[in-house]
């Protein structure tokens, strides 16, 4: 099964049309989309709006590989499931996002193991025909380095909250 | 029975008044076994909300409650259900102003010790009520994030207790950011 999907907020059909089109010409039946709030409904593509984070997490453990926008949580959960990730990042410029930090965001990630930038929409069928190739390991753990979690607990625990009046107080009297 | 009452047991009159008396005062008690940091989580649904989940760990020892714009989620810490809200960005400002009033119950109606959010708009529009009513607040802006702040993050980043970054560079070049790691 391959799953694509463009996260919950804004609809992405250049992503999914451009899926849908392939699913069409190759006649897969296995292709399943998340494909948010749009008006554009897919032809091939088994499709949903969006589905509860649980069930949508069992579907991507089952399929293959995933097709995605540049998000952060299917980023993560790719690496962390060992799935193969096609990414098309939204193009602010098209009005796909507010603003262009998928582009940055595919920079720093598209050159680790597992996931496969593409360029545009020709390289997306590029990668789709030859999907089967396309592989990946798990790669992170379930939670984040251990150094990350215990500099924010010893922060939580360690640092006494003191309000703007306090901290003020405080300058005044060292002066 | 008034103290000077009390028959002498020592040359010294105030030792009678010590007898019995635990060595160490009411806030040396405190100080041992401190309440339980009550903290509210709040990150909009997908990536933001994997984010927190990731590091929820770090807030093991408090006592979590979870906000969320997506529905049926379960807490990765704590067996409280996940409060959900309405999802908003700077696109549908009237979706963002009912998520504002409902975080605003939510917070007046908890009032916890300590903020968390991993963004966006829901969780920046909770960094500034907290601070309305002097609760102390943790920002995290997204790994997402790498060449400049989010537009949420730079909103908080004057307010925020702590604004972290998940890119050492940002942090370099901004005294107000801090880097303590990166989700993966």
């Amino acid at each position: 099964m391959i799953l694509v999907s463009v996260g919950t907020q804004l609809p992405f059909d250049r992503l999914i049309k451009t899926v849908d089109q392939w699913a069409l010409a190759r006649e897969r039946k296995d292709v399943v989309g998340q494909i948010g709030p749009t008006d554009y409904l897919p032809k091939a593509i088994d499709y949903f709006p969006f589905m509860e984070h649980d069930r949508f997490f069992a579907l991507q453990s089952k399929c293959r590989v995933m097709v995605s926008h540049a998000g952060m949580g299917s980023i993560i959960t790719a690496l962390e499931l060992g799935k193969p990730l096609i990414i098309l990042a939204r193009d602010h410029l098209r009005h796909e996002h507010r603003n262009a930090h998928q582009s940055d965001t595919l920079r720093q990630f598209a050159n680790l193991a597992g996931i496969y930038a593409a360029r545009d929409e020709t390289h997306l069928l590029e990668l789709l025909d030859s999907h089967e190739t396309l592989t990946a390991r798990p790669s992170i753990d379930a939670s984040a380095p251990r150094e990350f979690v215990d500099r924010l607990a010893e922060y939580v625990q360690n640092t006494p909250h003191r309000s703007r009046r306090a901290r003020l107080m405080a300058k005044l009297r060292r002066r | 029975m008034p103290i000077h009452a009390l028959p002498k047991t020592s040359e010294d009159p105030a030792a009678i008044l010590r007898v019995d008396m635990p060595p160490a005062p009411v806030e040396a008690s405190i100080a041992r076994f401190p309440a339980r940091q009550r903290v509210l989580l709040i990150a909009s649904g997908g990536g933001h909300w994997i984010e927190l989940t990731r590091l929820a760990d770090a807030f093991r020892h408090c006592q979590c409650e979870f906000v969320s714009t997506a529905p049926s989620l379960i807490a990765p810490i704590g067996d409280q259900p996940v409060i959900k809200v309405t999802d908003g960005s700077r696109d549908t400002l009237r979706n963002l102003i009912s998520a504002t009033r409902q975080i605003w119950r939510i917070i007046r109606s908890r009032r916890p010790d300590l903020i968390v959010s991993t963004g966006a708009a829901p969780g920046a529009i909770a960094i500034y009520i907290a601070k309305l009513h002097g609760i102390r607040t943790i920002w995290i802006d997204s790994v997402a994030n790498s060449d400049s702040l989010s537009l949420s993050g730079r909103a908080v980043r004057p307010v925020a207790d702590l604004c972290l970054t998940q890119w050492p560079e940002l942090a370099e070049r901004d005294p107000r950011l801090r880097y303590f790691g990166r989700v993966l």
